[in-house]
């Protein structure tokens, strides 16, 4: 629900009761006011009967209404006795309207020349009841036409009020911490605006300071090993020349070259991990996966001959996506040497290019990965040997930033596939 | 004999490559800092300056810069900790003429000094030979004796360093990181190294130089 339904919702809401409420006090005042003066004409009228039946004794044998508003008829002293002026609504026939209207009726008693009688008055309410039906209307239509107006009013000026708002909502969005550009400034004058544009800015300049603190701590500690790490395999390649060493020693400096190489190469692995996170590769160009994967296969070939393998490629359809060339490549190699390295003797490996992505699958009867955990760092299943566990992380990484999308799925083999997102 | 300038801060890593260069008969003068850098390069000649980019006192970049200003013709090699392709371009165009990434191996270096060094001295066809073997680096070919040998791309990459390291131990991995370059799949399974050195040992049958397996660490071209 957006800024606007929000506000209008409470709105509505509120209105609604205010309207209602405001309405049924209206009525109720505007009916006690009308009643209030219908019965005081009737008083009126009241006096005047009486002073004219005293003037006119005539008047007393008008027993029917007729023409006129009122009856006069005798009753008994102890009947008249018990009639207090009551006023109450009631029907009548109406030749005018042809039909039952309401009127609102006096009943009185009184004495005269030795007699009792009852006087009824009435006064015609048509007038009122369309008044109060017009009433009735007149409240609904304001209370539309005030939502009417509300709704108007208060989307122009919410879009007005809150455009500053939605211009910092898109800078933000657009805002990227490795880029270096700073966010534009909005311009406005609402006070809580300019403070939001503040607290941004401020938010902004701590996080670029962390990143970039925390992109060079992490540079600095790889590349700062890189020294020791060439030293201790300078000093072992030396040893190694040295002839008069036993064979057994050997082999142990073989072994630790070996797992220094490999602290080598981690640590290389782990400087482009951190790389490809910070987006330290904007560069992109249109990348012709087709071209980079007939490239790595071939250079790869070798160690799939060795182990009595092809890396036969299917071309079905192009693609083709920006992205930097050489993340690319090594997403490309990584996936491949992932194949080679976990296919067994007798399993094929195959490459696959379709329109707008690439599959690369290695047959086996291994028992499928895990899939969520398959993409993390330094996961490793309990089958495969000496991989260091960085490599489809880093392939992950690259096709997070890069924009596209892997899946891996089981059938028969392993089978991981790009494709654009 | 060849004189090389090392420009490292870290002695250790100086001491090694000293050690190794030594070894291969060159003649090695040190420096660690910017200054002294600075001024053994602008005061004597060197057959090669391997430098360092981060030194105490000073950016690597700004001796190389120097030189390019006094149009000294020394061969710069600089030897990085950052795989930086800025860096890499940077040095380049200010007349360096290779850029090594730290760690390397020995024989790496020693490769890339000797190409520098070679490429630079060039009258007619760039050769290295042992024995009765010539290896032609210009247009590829390899002859044992008067028989032209025919060799696949990756036997001649091999058989190349090989030969620049002559007589000296060569690793496995040194040796695949320099033919496949990254992307051989870990140090744990060079295996595959063995299958091309079988073959080449076969087509150098008739060759007086031999290819000696070294305790399965590495191999050593020695001519016989």
């Amino acid at each position: 629900m957006n800024l606007f339904s929000q506000t209008f919702k409470y709105l509505f809401v509120s209105i609604f009761f205010i309207i209602s409420i405001w309405s049924v006090i209206l009525y109720y005042n505007l009916l006690y006011e009308i009643y209030d003066s219908i019965d005081d004409g009737l008083d009126n009228y009241k006096l005047l009967i009486l002073q004219k039946a005293d003037a006119e004794p005539a008047t007393l044998l008008k027993t029917t209404f007729d023409e006129s508003n009122y009856a006069i008829r005798p009753v008994a002293r102890e009947k008249a006795l018990t009639i207090r002026d009551t006023y109450q609504d009631t029907l009548m026939y109406m030749p005018f309207e042809n039909d039952l209207e309401p009127v609102r009726m006096l009943t009185t008693a009184f004495f005269q020349s030795g007699s009792y009688y009852e006087l009824k008055i009435i006064s015609s309410m048509v007038e009122e009841d369309d008044l109060i039906n017009n009433l009735f209307w007149s409240v609904v239509a304001l209370f539309l036409i005030l939502i009417m107006s509300i709704l108007t009013v208060s989307n122009v000026v919410l879009k007005r009020i809150w455009q500053p708002f939605y211009r910092l909502l898109n800078h933000l969005r657009a805002f990227r911490l490795e880029s270096g550009h700073d966010m534009p400034a909005i311009r406005t004058d609402t006070k809580e605006f300019q403070e939001l544009n503040q607290a941004i800015e401020v938010l902004i300049s701590n996080s670029r300071q962390a990143y970039e603190n925390q992109k060079r701590f992490t540079e600095n500690a790889a590349h700062e090993l890189q020294t020791p790490l060439a030293t201790i395999i300078h000093y072992l390649e030396l040893l190694l020349e040295n002839g008069s060493l036993r064979s057994e020693d050997v082999q142990k400096i073989a072994k630790v070259l070996q797992m220094t190489e490999k602290l080598s190469k981690m640590n290389k692995s782990l400087l482009l991990l951190t790389k490809i996170e910070n987006r330290q590769f904007p560069t992109a160009e249109e990348v012709d996966f087709e071209r980079i994967i007939r490239q790595n296969a071939d250079v790869l070939s070798d160690l799939a001959a060795f182990r009595n393998k092809e890396i036969p490629i299917t071309v079905s359809g192009r693609f083709v996506h920006p992205m930097d060339s050489g993340l690319a490549g090594i997403l490309v190699d990584n996936l491949i040497k992932n194949a080679i390295v976990h296919s067994k003797n007798g399993n094929t490996i195959g490459i696959e290019v379709f329109e707008g992505g690439f599959s690369v699958k290695n047959t086996g009867d291994s028992l499928p990965l895990d899939k969520e955990q398959i993409l993390s760092r330094f996961y490793k299943s309990s089958e495969s040997g000496s991989g260091m566990g960085l490599g489809l992380a880093l392939v992950e990484a690259i096709c997070r930033i890069g924009g596209l999308s892997i899946s891996y799925e089981y059938d028969k083999g392993h089978l991981f596939k790009i494709s654009k997102k | 004999m060849m004189k090389i300038l090392l420009v490292e801060d870290e002695k250790e890593l100086a001491g090694s490559v000293r050690d190794f260069l030594e070894k291969e008969q060159f003649l090695v003068e040190t420096a660690g800092t910017f200054r002294q850098g600075l001024e053994k390069a602008a005061a004597y000649e060197y057959d090669c300056i391997l430098l360092d980019i981060t030194l105490p006192g000073g950016s690597g970049i700004d001796i190389l810069r120097s030189l390019k200003d006094m149009q000294a013709k020394a061969n710069v090699i600089i030897i990085s900790a950052r795989d930086s392709l800025d860096d890499k371009l940077t040095g380049l165009s200010l007349g360096a003429d290779d850029y090594l990434t730290k760690p390397f191996h020995l024989a790496e270096l020693n490769a890339r000094i000797k190409a520098v060094i070679r490429r630079n001295r060039q009258q007619g066809d760039e050769m290295l030979t042992a024995g009765n073997l010539q290896l032609n680096l210009s247009n590829r070919s390899l002859k044992v004796g008067d028989d032209e040998v025919q060799l696949f791309r990756k036997e001649f990459d091999i058989l190349y360093y090989l030969l620049v390291n002559k007589n000296r131990l060569v690793t496995k991995s040194a040796l695949a990181e320099h033919v496949w370059g990254d992307h051989y799949e870990d140090a744990d399974n060079l295996d595959f190294v063995y299958y091309q050195i079988k073959n080449l040992r076969k087509k150098l049958s008739g060759a007086d130089v031999q290819i000696n397996s070294s305790y399965g660490v590495g191999y050593i071209l020695k001519a016989l």
